[in-house]
């Protein structure tokens, strides 16, 4: 008969509180009066206080965001219109092009940062911004790229089908029937590029330019030059906002299941 | 008909215009640039030479630099190996759970691994710190009368690549191990077979596309991952990552950069093509 011991669950149970644990030190000790991390000297707000008031981490903040924000939108367009038409028609090198465009995933990211600083140095273009999204955009693109790919290589024909045959011109097949359907996966692939933009370290510090900071590289340069608690208010936040959006998705999806 | 198919394929290649653009301008430019400049001389102060030579690759055999990639490689071995002992059982249990218990691991999963790497990272830092929170804790248990001063030492950095690339591992076993049909296990163990050999000839065998890809997904990252190295290892533990970088950015040597960068490609490759050699085995 079946084995009832209590070993997985208490295996689960404790590698998740494991996992746990270096957030939960972070959020504690950004409530700590001392400056020094490994003295607790009182609970005090003081730090975010200081976050609020603190102009380059908000101009950090917006950066990333609007890094993110644009990374995704180009990466959703590209990605979108492409895997469309590499599934809708068979063209001449798609195969080695669709490999090429999902190499950023495959590759290391130290040697895509070096990689693109090198390029962006030899075509004379300007750090900042603009390379920042450029970069961003070249590794957000397969997030998009496959899922949208899956999506229509799964979906049903005979609906864009049965729209044509009653007489809609191509245009608005696409418009009324094929968008809507692939519109989850469009979602989600700039959602998943999205999350990996604002994360990314690496790839930032190598081709972003000396006056446009993001918060990734703000973090990291804090980390390793000296932090104060201030980060660890920040990280606090930005830990309740990537909490509120995991159970807004978890939500969403028991919504979805349940109309199902 | 005909014309029917060329309008097809006509607005075919416009919509891929983007992407085709974009991949063959910004990542097959960029790497043809970064071979050819692996092949340059570095010009003294600023720059490269046009002059083709092959001390870069050359230089790469070097003690010192055969080391660095030892090391990398040690550490993504390691790093690897202790993501499977601790990963591997967590998605096989997480997959034998009911369907209710299921969605909340999944999301008690999910938060930590949406979270900010660096958020993560700054913990261990805490944990860490002479005197942090680990030092406190073993002082407090008897365990030792001084601070252990686990930060810039080796294993710090193991424990933080484990914690950054385990959940990958797990998600890949979990996607595997849920469609495991379980009755193949009990009827198994009903023909007589130990919980072991049950496990090693039905389980792990269904389960090994899972562990595989989830070997690839922590393998090749690992190799790259060197800012946790930065961070938790301090100037102690140089890997191939970190000598990348500073070739690039506090030598300027931009070709022996790419001959590196290379190098690490390569290896990497090298893996890949091993473990999908691999999971294409007859069982």
């Amino acid at each position: 008969m079946k084995n009832r011991t209590k070993l997985p669950i208490l295996y689960l149970g404790l590698v998740l509180a494991l996992m746990y644990v270096p957030i939960l030190v972070v959020i504690l000790y950004s409530f700590n009066e001392s400056k020094i991390s490994s003295v607790w000297g009182g609970f005090s707000l003081q730090w975010y206080a200081r976050l609020f008031r603190d102009r380059a981490m908000f101009e950090a903040l917006r950066n990333t965001l609007v890094l993110g924000g644009a990374s995704c939108a180009a990466a959703g367009v590209v990605g979108t219109l492409g895997a469309f038409g590499m599934t809708k028609a068979r063209l001449r090198g798609q195969g080695a092009v669709e490999y090429l465009s999902a190499l950023p995933m495959m590759v290391p990211e130290i040697i895509l940062g070096m990689v693109f600083m090198a390029f962006f140095s030899l075509i004379g273009l300007p750090f900042g911004m603009g390379t920042l999204v450029l970069a961003h955009t070249a590794f957000c693109i397969p997030y998009v790229f496959m899922l949208v790919k899956a999506r229509l290589v799964g979906m049903d024909p005979s609906l864009a089908e049965a729209a044509q045959d009653l007489g809609a011109p191509p245009v608005r097949v696409f418009f009324d029937v094929t968008l809507p359907l692939t519109a989850p996966a469009i979602a989600s692939g700039m959602l998943l590029a999205f999350a990996m933009s604002i994360d990314d370290v690496i790839i930032s510090v190598f081709v972003t330019g000396v006056d446009v900071n993001t918060l990734p590289i703000k973090i990291y340069t804090q980390l390793k030059t000296g932090v104060t608690p201030e980060v660890n208010a920040l990280c606090t936040l930005m830990f309740l906002a990537t909490l509120a959006v995991c159970l807004l998705a978890a939500f969403l999806a028991r919504e979805r299941k349940a109309k199902e | 008909m005909k014309a029917k198919a060329r309008q097809k394929k006509g607005w075919a290649w416009l919509t891929v215009l983007p992407l085709y653009a974009f991949t063959l301008l910004f990542i097959l430019g960029p790497l043809i640039y970064m071979v050819v400049l692996s092949f340059l001389t570095r010009e003294e102060v600023w720059g490269v030479r046009l002059e083709f030579t092959l001390d870069n690759y050359a230089g790469i055999f070097e003690p010192v630099y055969l080391r660095t990639f030892g090391e990398s490689l040690k550490l993504a071995f390691l790093s690897t190996g202790l993501v499977v002992a601790i990963g591997y059982p967590f998605g096989y249990f997480m997959a034998k759970l009911t369907a209710h218990w299921k969605k909340r691991v999944m999301l008690l999963l999910m938060i930590p691994f949406w979270t900010s790497s660096l958020l993560r990272l700054y913990g261990w830092i805490i944990i860490f710190r002479a005197g942090g929170v680990f030092d406190q804790l073993l002082m407090a248990l008897r365990i030792t009368s001084e601070p252990l001063k686990l930060l810039y030492t080796y294993p710090a950095v193991v424990v933080g690549m484990v914690y950054a690339l385990l959940p990958f591992m797990i998600l890949s076993v979990y996607s595997s191990a849920e469609k495991l049909d379980f009755s193949l296990v009990e009827a198994a163990r009903d023909l007589g077979a130990s919980p072991l050999k049950a496990f090693l000839t039905v389980s792990l065998k269904l389960t090994l596309p899972g562990l595989l890809s989830g070997l690839v997904l922590t393998f090749v990252p690992s190799m790259g991952l060197f800012f946790i190295a930065d961070i938790l290892g301090g100037n102690k533990v140089v890997l191939v990552g970190n000598l990348i970088q500073e070739q690039l950015m506090k030598a300027r040597n931009w070709p022996f950069a790419a001959a590196l960068s290379i190098a690490l490609l390569l290896l990497t490759t090298v893996f890949l093509w091993l473990s999908r050699r691999l999971s294409k085995e007859p069982s």
